[in-house]
């Protein structure tokens, strides 16, 4: 005769095959997603942890350098400068990028004619390959024959040159990345912005709460979190700003627009110096895993 | 999490191989399998399989077919050679990929590369040593200096097989229209800028002379610049800036007088090399510094109507940038795979008559015939005469449209790219080249001494 516990013991076992059996098919699934993670995120990964101490050409075996790479790219000249650019353009990207599809969200949720038309018309720029939105921006802001300056000029102001001065190149970057984004913002805060229930505003509105009220005291704490993930993904995004000055800028003018990616892809495509690139890279890393981090430990927070 | 970093990218491209993107085998090529395949092979020498690169794409059908032709007809002459495959990827040299391949064993044995990677890969010991096999060469005696690229300490590297010198690229049409005479283009940077305001005068769109200023593309026709007035970019023993002098400062000031005070060099930034060919192209604009390459690159691939094309002496010149390109080894190639590799390039690309070398083909196939390069030999040389003969016998171009550049360039020495740095250092010459084009009030003394400053810096460090 077996005991309680012997039994409990016989169907556990059996009761974690049962789960299995019944999981099968979202563990096949799963195991198609792990895997091209692991080839073609997690192994380049681990490669460029290893590349980032080694000095290599690829035909004679890797020699470990310790430090050297880092050293290389932190004694380069436009290591400086390429990070306060990408701090820069991280800020403003966020000032604009992260505010303006808000705004754009909050008025698209007011409207009851034509939302879907309009919903529509700002999610279009994402629709286009990116390299074609730049170049589209790249005709936008020639100083000569340019929209932008032939609307400067329709209301009498004088033109500015764009992405040919050290002072607007960047913001110039930073209009075109906000372009770019702008419709999927717009479409991820609409959909929070539609999960609200209808009966808070209404209670607000008795309350007597005008607009900018409901706003702050309604809208905000409860998209908080859609904020805050939002946030964070844009950080790690904009953090990354390579497209921009590669097409737009090459780097310039003076350094103007140089940002961390566009020095990591200088020194592994255009250098040869693959190492130091890889060890750039990694430090980049290592910022965007503290954001990550931070942003993780908030959304728990937020969640529990 | 929404993007991936390019690091990440960077380190994929080294742990995937580039496998076959662009690339056909030979059997689709017209090319057949010969003696390797049966293990035997005629004249006692063993079987090798090698591949190229540089295969002229589908979209350049008659060159394509010229390739094919040549392949075919080098295995029938080599019957222990086989050429595996042939990449038509473009352009030819990809530093995106190179290194991927390379890792990856993808990189074809015989690799084209331009210039100023040349020094670059020598140092990094990613070409084979080519030395103990050039006796083989027939023509390897009747080299010019464009060789000397592809040296190091006493060894060669690779071979070259495209070579010119830099010059002044003009449009007759433009110069026409601004009532200069295209028959006798600018001599002196003076005139330059004469011609360049004039130009500039004809009204919207119109562009006096184009410059490019970033990409590392700006620091590379600074050099060329540089060296027309006699200058260097770096000291002969190559550990020293040598560019913060009068005639680096002079380069930059002339741009400062027409971008600024003359107001004929345009507003748009050039900051990649497709972008200025197509402003020329295009036919609004009247000068820019290039070689005679350029003229058939417009023609070929910017849309430029060939015939409103010259290209002349660059002015005032006292030595000419170097530009061209050639072919190295894959470094983990057998010897028998190098000395096959040599056989190629020399049939392809070497011998007079012969693969890209053979005008009379050339000219039935409808390709130009009769710009002066390659320029590969001293003009007194077997080879160097051989060519130049068959080339004027089946000109079917206008040899005026080079006459320029090939009388004012005559004896002005060629001076190769700055070391094996080269790339970092037009990355630090962007700078002043943007500063000029793009603010009026910029210091030129204080940019050559910042950039002096860089480059010494990135030349100490390099050790």
């Amino acid at each position: 005769m077996s005991t309680p516990v012997a039994d409990r013991k016989q169907r556990q076992p059996t009761k974690r095959r049962r789960s299995v059996k019944r999981n099968l098919t979202a563990y096949g699934f799963l195991c198609g997603a792990l895997i091209c993670f692991a080839f073609f995120s997690w192994y380049p990964m681990v490669w460029e942890v290893i590349l980032s101490f080694q000095q290599t050409n690829f035909v004679d075996p890797p020699v470990w350098v310790g430090l050297e790479n880092f050293r290389t790219v932190f004694n380069d000249p436009a290591f400086a400068p390429a990070w306060i650019n990408t701090a820069l353009f991280t800020l403003l990207a966020l000032l604009c990028g992260y505010a303006i599809p808000f705004v754009i969200a909050l008025v698209l949720n007011e409207l009851r004619h034509a939302r879907a038309y309009l919903r529509f018309i700002v999610y279009l720029p994402v629709m286009l390959p990116p390299a074609v939105g730049v170049l589209l921006f790249q005709w936008f802001y020639d100083p000569d024959y340019g929209l932008f300056n032939q609307i400067l000029g329709f209301f009498s102001l004088p033109g500015l040159q764009w992405l040919n001065s050290t002072s607007t190149a960047l913001i110039s970057l930073v209009i075109v990345s906000t372009w770019m984004n702008l419709g999927s913002g717009t479409l991820i805060y609409l959909a929070a912005l539609q999960t609200i229930p209808s009966e808070l505003y209404e209670a607000a509105e008795l309350d007597g709460a005008g607009l900018f009220k409901r706003i702050r005291h309604v809208t905000i704490p409860q998209t908080k979190l859609i904020l805050l993930v939002m946030l964070m993904l844009q950080i790690v995004a904009t953090m990354q700003v390579f497209i921009e000055p590669y097409l737009l800028t090459g780097g310039g003018p003076e350094d103007a627009t140089i940002s961390v990616v566009y020095l990591m892809y200088q020194y592994a495509f255009n250098f040869g110096n693959l190492n130091a690139g890889n060890a750039l890279g990694l430090m980049l890393m290592i910022v965007l895993m503290t954001f990550s981090a931070i942003y993780l430990r908030l959304s728990r927070d937020n969640t529990v | 999490m929404k993007s991936r970093k390019l690091s990440m990218l960077l380190a994929a491209a080294i742990a995937l191989t580039a496998a076959g993107c662009g690339s056909s085998d030979s059997n689709s090529s017209g090319t057949a399998p010969t003696a390797s395949s049966s293990g035997t092979a005629a004249g006692g020498e063993a079987p090798v399989s090698i591949t190229v690169n540089c295969m002229p794409p589908k979209t350049n059908a008659a060159q394509r077919a010229t390739f094919e032709e040549d392949i075919a007809a080098f295995q029938k002459l080599y019957p222990h050679i086989t050429i595996s495959k042939a990449t038509d990827a473009f352009p030819c040299y990809e530093p995106r990929t190179f290194e991927a391949k390379l890792a990856g064993g993808e990189l074809e044995t015989v690799f084209y590369v331009n210039f100023p990677n040349v020094g670059r890969l020598m140092e990094s010991g990613q070409a084979a040593d080519l030395t103990p096999y050039t006796s083989e060469l027939k023509t390897f005696a009747d080299y010019n200096s464009s060789l000397d690229l592809f040296k190091k300490d006493g060894k060669v590297y690779g071979l070259p097989t495209d070579g010119y010198g830099m010059g002044l690229v003009y449009n007759k049409e433009v110069f026409t229209k601004a009532g200069l005479d295209p028959n006798t283009p600018p001599k002196t940077w003076a005139e330059v800028q004469a011609a360049a305001k004039k130009i500039a005068g004809l009204g919207a769109g119109y562009v006096g002379f184009g410059e490019y200023s970033g990409n590392n593309v700006g620091g590379w026709h600074f050099t060329a610049s540089l060296y027309g007035r006699g200058g260097s970019v770096i000291t002969d023993d190559g550990t020293k800036a040598a560019f913060n002098t009068p005639e680096g400062k002079a380069v930059l000031e002339n741009l400062k007088q027409m971008r600024w005070a003359d107001n004929s060099m345009g507003s748009r930034l050039y900051i990649d090399w497709p972008a200025l060919m197509k402003a020329m192209g295009a036919g609004k604009m009247g000068m820019m510094l290039g070689a005679p390459d350029v003229l058939i690159g417009l023609r070929n691939d910017f849309g430029g109507k060939f015939e409103n094309y010259a290209v002349t002496a660059l002015p005032e010149a006292k030595s000419l940038f170097n530009g061209g390109a050639g072919y190295m080894i894959n470094p983990k190639s057998t010897p028998e795979q190098i000395k096959a590799g040599i056989k190629w390039i020399e049939y392809e690309f070497l011998t007079p008559g012969k693969g890209q070398l053979d005008y009379v083909r050339a000219k039935g196939a409808d390709l130009t015939v009769g710009q002066p390069y390659p320029d590969l030999y001293g003009a007194d040389t077997p080879s160097g005469q051989a060519v130049n003969e068959l080339r004027k016998a089946n000109a079917n171009i206008d040899a005026a449209q080079f006459a320029g550049w090939v009388e004012g360039s005559k004896g002005i020495p060629a001076k190769a790219e700055p070391g094996p740095y080269a790339q970092e250092i037009y990355k630090i010459l962007d700078t002043p080249m943007s500063a000029v084009l793009t603010r009026q009030d910029a210091n030129i003394d204080q940019l050559l001494a910042d950039a002096e400053t860089k480059v010494n810096s990135l030349l100490t460090s390099k050790g």
